[in-house]
């Protein structure tokens, strides 16, 4: 087992902890939300400013938390994860 | 959708602009195909447009894609006729895309080459694996399909007053002509245009809405609630069922991770931080849609008022062009129905290029001749297969004239979760899964995801006017979903394969590296 074996190890368990719990993120707040519209209709219904009920604006939370999440993978996989493999590819490359 | 309701008033073939945005996205179109044609000349370009599509387009295709005219004019419709409960919809179609960005797009390009069954059998034994998946692929696209031409042939019937069947061949042949002659690369052009004409389509729409409330979404919402009760700002009888509500978000959310029309696209592009990218743009892109779908609804609600909505389709997806008609007059509602066309004329070829990958990269290819077929001999088999899904969609396009199969896309979706999603993860994550496991869980997704759609209210009660339903809920998916990882997982263990073990470290190490260099 090479040191850049080990290094890559390393880099992609960072990544699957960080996916997984970005998936894990969306997966609650979105089955909250069902949840919470399955059982508590009223609650959703209440209306905060004239226009905007609760509902409406948790769907627009929930989509913009969408757009959240996959802002912080992308900018994390692009600055971090994406530098330590080439890194590790190269090393590679020049131990051969 | 109904049929046998009347023509939009002031369409029926005679709305000139409607006639001439059609024709000149045809043109258009065919325009692209020509020149992509030129460079259809490998199986490189056919199926993944010479992975030379850069982020930002393929965002946009990916979008394309995945807005079809069922959730233009269908959410717009929903929200129309049932306020917030539409927007439960929108949201269950957008929050699968953190899945896909997280777990697979990175993977998939790094693991496979053009389809998605390329990943699954990477260390497995290739035929019964690709046969599995292929069915998993091919299911999916079947019921898609049926649904996107069903619905084009009442839209464009209800838009132009062109007869179902005429509808239904025109988009058959014209889908056909992108995908035989220009592959991907056409597929991937009009997927564009048709995503910058949907977005703007419905962006001027929101527009001309607010325009009337200053600009402001919630005096339209407040007016919504003057005219129709307080009502309609909370969730309505949408999610009556909790397990039934979680059932369908769960196939909603990752149902999208297994759609074969989306995962191919990100063989596209050139590497997996261009797939990565290009998802955070088709997300933008969007989730603004149908935030943008949302204003439409409401602005349909109250300017054009729900029981007109209901006079021309009782189902509400009228409400977008009905609105457009409202606020922006004859010219205005043709550029809509226009824009609706092409969207369907895009989601159609995306999923047939799909199918045809499946059959002749993975059945014909792999499981024929060994993966032992010279690169013509595929693209012939390819533009066959092509040839093949059209017709054949064409033919169930008017063999399910008429009936409802708006549970259809729901269906294409659970499969999509419960099939061919479990087999992704577990041959990216496990290193115990087998052949076996593999093929077990696929057929497993597939079969009791039909079947207990069979035995739901939706079949046996709404279609077949039964009196009960033997499975109790709409959405097979809380229980299929888990039951295929179970499958899978417990098929795999019963019968140990030391060589797909052995693969796995290849595998894991192509995840992150991409293809390895030759030593």
């Amino acid at each position: 087992m090479s040191d850049s074996h080990v290094h890559l190890t390393r880099v992609a368990a960072a990544r699957w902890r960080l996916a997984l719990t970005l998936t894990a993120v969306m997966t609650i707040v979105y089955v909250g939300f069902i949840l919470l519209i399955a059982f508590n209709k009223p609650l959703l219904g209440t209306v905060l400013v004239p226009g905007l009920s609760l509902g409406i604006l948790l769907g627009v939370l929930i989509i913009a938390t969408a757009w959240i999440l996959i802002m912080i993978y992308v900018r994390w996989t692009n600055t971090h994860y994406d530098h330590r493999v080439a890194d590790e590819r190269r090393s590679r490359l020049e131990s051969r | 959708m109904q049929t046998g309701q009347p023509a939009l008033s002031g369409v029926e073939g005679t709305n000139v602009v409607a006639m001439a945005g059609f024709a000149i996205f045809i043109g258009l179109s065919l325009v692209i195909t020509w020149f992509a044609a030129r460079r259809t000349q490998s199986t490189l370009n056919f199926y993944a447009a010479g992975r030379s599509i850069t982020a930002f387009q393929n965002g946009l295709a990916l979008a394309g894609d995945y807005m079809s005219a069922a959730s233009f004019l269908g959410i717009a419709g929903l929200v129309a006729l049932s306020g917030f409960d539409g927007l439960i919809y929108s949201i269950g179609f957008l929050v699968g895309w953190p899945v896909v960005v997280c777990l697979i797009a990175e993977p998939l390009r790094n693991l496979g080459k053009f389809t998605f069954s390329d990943v699954v059998a990477f260390r497995l034994r290739q035929a019964p694996v690709r046969v599995a998946a292929a069915a998993g692929s091919l299911a999916v696209v079947a019921f898609y399909l049926i649904a996107q031409m069903v619905g084009a042939g009442n839209l464009i019937r209800l838009l132009f007053g062109l007869s179902y069947e005429t509808a239904v061949v025109i988009v058959g042949m014209v889908m056909l002509a992108y995908v035989l002659f220009g592959g991907m690369i056409a597929t991937t052009w009009v997927q564009i245009v048709k995503a910058v004409l949907l977005l703007s389509g419905a962006f001027m729409l929101a527009m001309l809405v607010l325009i009337k409330f200053s600009f402001n979404p919630l005096a339209l919402f407040e007016e919504a609630t003057r005219q129709y009760g307080a009502s309609v700002l909370a969730p309505g009888r949408f999610v009556s069922d909790p397990v039934d509500g979680i059932s369908l978000g769960l196939a909603l959310m990752f149902g999208t991770a297994g759609l074969p029309h989306i995962l191919m696209r990100f063989y596209t592009v050139p590497d997996a931080r261009t797939a990565r990218v290009s998802v955070a743009y088709a997300t933008a892109a969007i989730g603004t849609f149908y935030l943008l779908t949302f204003i439409l609804g409401f602005g349909a609600m109250v300017l054009v008022g729900q029981p007109a909505i209901r006079a021309v389709d009782a189902g509400g997806n009228m409400a977008a062009p009905l609105l457009a008609e409202a606020v922006g007059g004859q010219a205005f509602l043709g550029f809509i129905s226009a824009v609706a066309f092409a969207t369907i004329l895009a989601v159609v070829a995306g999923l047939t290029l799909a199918g045809a990958a499946a059959l002749s990269h993975d059945i014909y290819v792999h499981v024929f001749r060994g993966g032992r077929a010279s690169e013509k001999e595929e693209l012939r088999v390819a533009r066959g297969a092509t040839i093949l899904l059209a017709v054949l969609s064409i033919v169930l396009g008017i063999v399910f004239k008429g009936q409802n199969v708006a549970y259809m896309v729901g269906l294409a979706f659970a499969i999509a979760a419960s099939a061919n999603f479990p087999a992704l993860v577990l041959s990216m994550f496990w290193r115990k899964f087998t052949t076996r496991g593999a093929q077990a869980s696929i057929l497993f997704g597939t079969a009791s995801t039909l079947l207990l759609i069979y035995l739901s209210p939706t079949i046996q009660i709404d279609l077949l006017k039964q009196t009960t339903a033997i499975f109790p809920y709409r959405n097979p998916g809380l229980f299929t979903i888990p039951l295929s990882f179970v499958v899978g997982i417990l098929t795999s263990l019963a019968a140990p394969e030391a060589a797909a073990a052995e693969g796995f470290t290849r595998l894991e190490h192509q995840i992150h590296v991409g293809e390895e260099e030759p030593a």
